[in-house]
């Protein structure tokens, strides 16, 4: 099999759209149901992440009178390709495409490219409400990548490489744990959850920045942000969490902690409320900084 | 039908999503929709969300007396809510105006004459149950594409 083509089965097969789609789906049903619970209500049934999807993709696509068609509908697509791709590179067992040097930066990269989606979405749509979500977007993404990109930059110098696998492989230390609990100080904002969900502020702003989108992209939208909460999860368990030579169980263990930290961001979303702008800004800049000061200068004391 | 059809048709009965439009309503039935969302009712078992949107919404609830003033919000918002649609109305007053028929401020008029409306909930206010099964009626509405605004688009296709 040559490079093409696993590639192009990373993208579309494993960890592609065709089992990623499914897995972001349990995700989204699995917090949803936790909400429900600890809110005392019965929750949805578990196929409700897919009958969305399906009711979606049969609906009419109402596009705003102004708006630049071929844009507002290549938006949804792009998205989901960028993320979908982000993922493909993401080292999990059974992952067909071979790893190349620098493929952090890619993935990086390709991580980016959903949130631009988003803001851009925002102020296509013409919609006031978009472009505040648009505008939130944008500027907290500022705040929360800081901790973000630190906490995989740091690991990247740990490890002494850019590479996927190098990371992966790389020796367990007190980094792993500082560069950890940096990600998961950056994970809430970059999920959109409660105490930082400024730009899908449903009472306030009425939708996220999708709130001009209907039919098959809000579908795509919606996707997109499943396998991104499988993107981000899996994520965290590659890079963080200490692989065993057994390809079977590294795959439960990164699972099982997806669902772990799913869990626990899903807790704290239920357990707060959401903050300013401002609020959330100085968070990620006096916390996160300093955590990411920490982290920083534990890789380089060695 | 296909397989896809099909599954797309279940899913419009599994997921309604909801909107609400309030016409001109003293806020009596539109206080009782929220325990719908509360644990006691629990919509979400039936896969209903409230959006604020109608562009993302299927199902649009619409409850109160029709003003003179909301006639064209009605209209706008019913052309912004993408096919296929279903409109319930809430209480008495969207069919008859209840106690403020025959003010000058209040179209004299069932909402049926400004957009198709296709499950009535009786009451003033309904209970919320009504309201629930209201949702669940029209979400079987749409499912087998018996709604007004399904049967109309089917029927300029043909002609």
């Amino acid at each position: 099999m040559n490079a093409v083509w696993s590639y192009l089965v990373a993208f579309v097969v494993w960890p592609g759209l065709l089992l990623a789609a499914p897995l972001g789906w349990l995700e989204l049903w699995f917090m949803r149901k936790l909400v429900a619970r600890l809110q005392g209500r019965q929750g949805p049934p578990f196929f409700q992440p897919f009958f969305d999807f399906m009711k979606l993709l049969g609906k009419e696509t109402v596009i705003p009178r102004g708006v630049n068609r071929g844009i507002f509908l290549a938006l949804p697509v792009v998205s989901l390709a960028s993320v979908t791709a982000a993922l493909a590179i993401v080292p999990l067992p059974g992952n067909p495409a071979p790893s190349l040097p620098g493929d952090v930066v890619l993935l990086l990269y390709l991580m980016e490219v959903p949130i631009l989606c988003e803001v851009l979405a925002g102020y296509v749509s013409r919609s006031i409400y978009g472009q505040v979500a648009a505008m939130r977007e944008a500027l907290l993404s500022l705040a929360y990548n800081l901790p973000f990109l630190v906490a995989i930059i740091a690991m990247a110098q740990e490890a002494g490489s850019f590479q996927m696998s190098a990371l992966q492989a790389a020796p367990y230390g007190v980094v792993h744990l500082l560069a950890a609990l940096t990600f998961l100080l950056a994970l809430p904002a970059r999920m959109k959850l409660n105490p930082f969900s400024i730009a899908n502020a449903e009472h306030e702003i009425v939708a996220d920045s999708h709130i001009e989108y209907s039919g098959p992209p809000l579908a795509l939208f919606k996707l997109s942000h499943a396998v991104e909460l499988v993107l981000l999860t899996e994520l965290f368990a590659v890079v963080f969490i200490p692989a065993t030579p057994w390809p079977l169980v590294n795959l439960l263990v990164y699972l099982a902690a997806g669902v772990a930290v799913l869990g626990g961001v899903t807790l704290l979303a239920t357990a707060t409320a959401r903050l300013r702008l401002t609020q959330a800004f100085r968070f990620y800049w006096v916390w996160g900084g300093l955590a990411s000061a920490v982290t920083l200068a534990a890789t380089l004391v060695r | 039908m296909n397989l896809i059809e099909r599954v797309i048709a279940i899913s419009r009965r599994r997921s309604p999503w909801i909107c609400r439009l309030n016409a001109g309503s003293c806020n009596g039935c539109d206080i009782e929709i929220t325990p719908l969302l509360s644990p006691r009712y629990d919509a979400e078992q039936l896969g209903v969300e409230l959006h604020g949107t109608p562009k993302h919404a299927d199902i649009v609830l619409i409850s109160g007396t029709l003003t003179l003033r909301s006639r064209q919000a009605i209209l706008d918002i019913y052309a912004q809510v993408p096919n296929p649609k279903a409109v319930v109305a809430l209480g008495s007053c969207p069919a008859s105006g209840n106690v403020f028929a025959g003010s000058p401020l209040v179209l004299s008029e069932s909402l049926d004459s400004i957009v198709p409306v296709d499950v009535w909930v009786p009451g003033c206010p309904p209970r919320p149950q009504a309201i629930l099964d209201g949702v669940a009626r029209a979400a079987k509405l749409l499912e087998e594409g018996a709604t007004k605004s399904q049967l109309e688009s089917r029927r300029g296709r043909l002609s």
